[in-house]
């Protein structure tokens, strides 16, 4: 596998929330101001370390949904019912407040804008939010590769970023694929990723796409088994899984 | 120093004794790099090779004729999840090292689809360190590692590396795959040894 070096200690900085927007009813985005912050590459994460005012502290990781800037970040968070530092900071947290994160993290899920293979994105709920840092590198580098995204939701309505994915497929070389697993609209029936869809929407093996799939653990399994099946070559195809598997 | 963050409560997990920064887990997540590999039993093997090139090859009817142990332990994985109490049946290091002739201080796990990870020799010594075939009285799936992992429950998960299928012994030592990304060469949960410099 080829690798990417990062080296240096990885230090704490003060993020400050400049800004939330509720991107559906359950992902909130957070814009945050963070001095200090190095910048990342499109598809790496963060721990975030929240401390109570008795000095509870509890840290989780999360995707980077921003293009990469220096001082500036932008996540996006699904707020899980049973969970201990979404609710917080998808619902609770407001502009002003503040918490500890240290990054970027993960040098293989890496997306850059020098690369010149088509981009093929497989996205499972919000696993998304890596995926749309790469869209906007792509965007803001104005690289003329190919992107395409096959993403499966729940519903229309728990589509992230659905408004911006939509002007993309305008203004840049993008190709948007939605999958609704529960209730589609106008019509369409509901459906999971397939070797149908692959057919049809994901780039074939013979154009080398460089491939990314996030997301729950079952869409991940399945998606990479499909990609497999229809062809691609393994080590194109780069995974980052999210919550516990049955067993 | 910590910044307070307004408003925020927590929930605190009662009696469970955790490494620092870790939280309970009930579930067991899936983390790996790529696509998860087919490895049929009929075509796996398990190779340790010394510092001086050395083998000791088994195929999976030698490897599970060998004495396995039934291993009940705590695991904890970089991306701040623990889960308590993981029951497993493998085969422990110190069975596949003994008396094989070394002088080596390092070792290098090596996986199907291309995974590695270094450990200093010693922590896979002293019944510290098992290859797993069996997670929870059934067979390892695939998605967990199967058909056998490397199980090194006292470093953070990633060391104990799915799908592996060979330990070099090493004199000096080297990184493996998130090594070399920024990721920690010890990583000791219990010192929040996450990433290179922690």
């Amino acid at each position: 596998m080829a690798r990417a070096a990062v080296s240096g200690r990885l230090s704490w900085h003060v993020a400050t929330i400049k800004a939330t927007s509720d991107e559906t009813e359950s992902a909130r985005t957070l814009v945050l101001d963070a001095p200090g912050w190095p910048g990342h590459q499109a598809g790496q994460h963060i721990d975030a370390r929240l401390t109570a005012d008795d000095g509870y502290t509890a840290q989780r990781s999360y995707s980077i949904a921003s293009a990469p800037e220096e001082g500036r970040l932008e996540l996006t968070v699904q707020r899980l019912d049973d969970g201990e530092v979404s609710p917080y900071l998808a619902g609770i947290a407001q502009p002003g407040d503040q918490f500890d994160l240290r990054g970027p993290i993960g040098g293989w899920f890496t997306w850059s804008p020098d690369s010149e293979r088509p981009l093929l994105l497989l996205a499972g709920g919000s696993g998304i939010v890596p995926l749309m840092s790469m869209i906007r590198a792509h965007g803001a580098a104005k690289s003329q590769v190919p992107v395409g995204l096959i993403y499966s939701a729940r519903t229309p309505a728990d589509v992230i970023y659905a408004h911006e994915l939509s002007e993309r497929t305008v203004s840049s070389p993008f190709n948007l694929t939605l999958l609704y697993t529960r209730s589609a609209h106008r019509g369409v029936p509901p459906g999971r990723i397939n070797a149908a869809v692959i057919a049809a929407s994901a780039f074939p093996p013979n154009t080398d796409p460089t491939i990314y799939v996030c997301g729950p653990s079952g869409f991940v399994e399945t998606a990479t088994t499909l990609l497999v099946d229809a062809g691609h070559p393994a080590p194109s195809i780069k995974t980052e899984r999210f919550g516990p598997t049955g067993i | 120093m910590n910044t307070i963050s307004r408003g925020f409560t927590g929930r605190r997990q009662g009696e469970a004794k955790l490494p620092p920064g870790q939280y309970l887990e009930h579930g067991f997540p899936v983390l790996q790099a790529g696509p998860t590999p087919s490895v049929s039993t009929a075509r796996w093997t398990f190779t340790l090779t010394t510092e001086t090139g050395e083998l000791r090859r088994w195929d999976w009817e030698q490897f599970t004729a060998l004495p396995s142990e039934d291993i009940t332990v705590d695991i904890h994985c970089v991306t701040q999840w623990s889960k308590l109490a993981t029951s497993w049946r493998g085969v422990s290091l110190d069975t596949l090292l003994d008396g094989v002739p070394t002088e080596a201080g390092y070792a290098m796990a090596r996986s199907y689809g291309g995974y590695t990870t270094n450990l200093p020799l010693p922590d896979l010594r002293d019944g510290k360190a098992w290859v797993a075939y069996e997670y929870d009285g059934r067979e390892l799936r695939p998605e967990h590692g199967g058909p056998a992992r490397l199980l090194v429950p006292h470093l953070y998960f990633w060391k104990s590396a799915k799908w592996v299928t060979g330990i070099d012994l090493m004199r000096t030592d080297s990184h493996g795959f998130w090594e070399s990304l920024g990721y920690h060469d010890y990583g000791d949960p219990w010192r929040e040894q996450r990433y290179q410099g922690d």
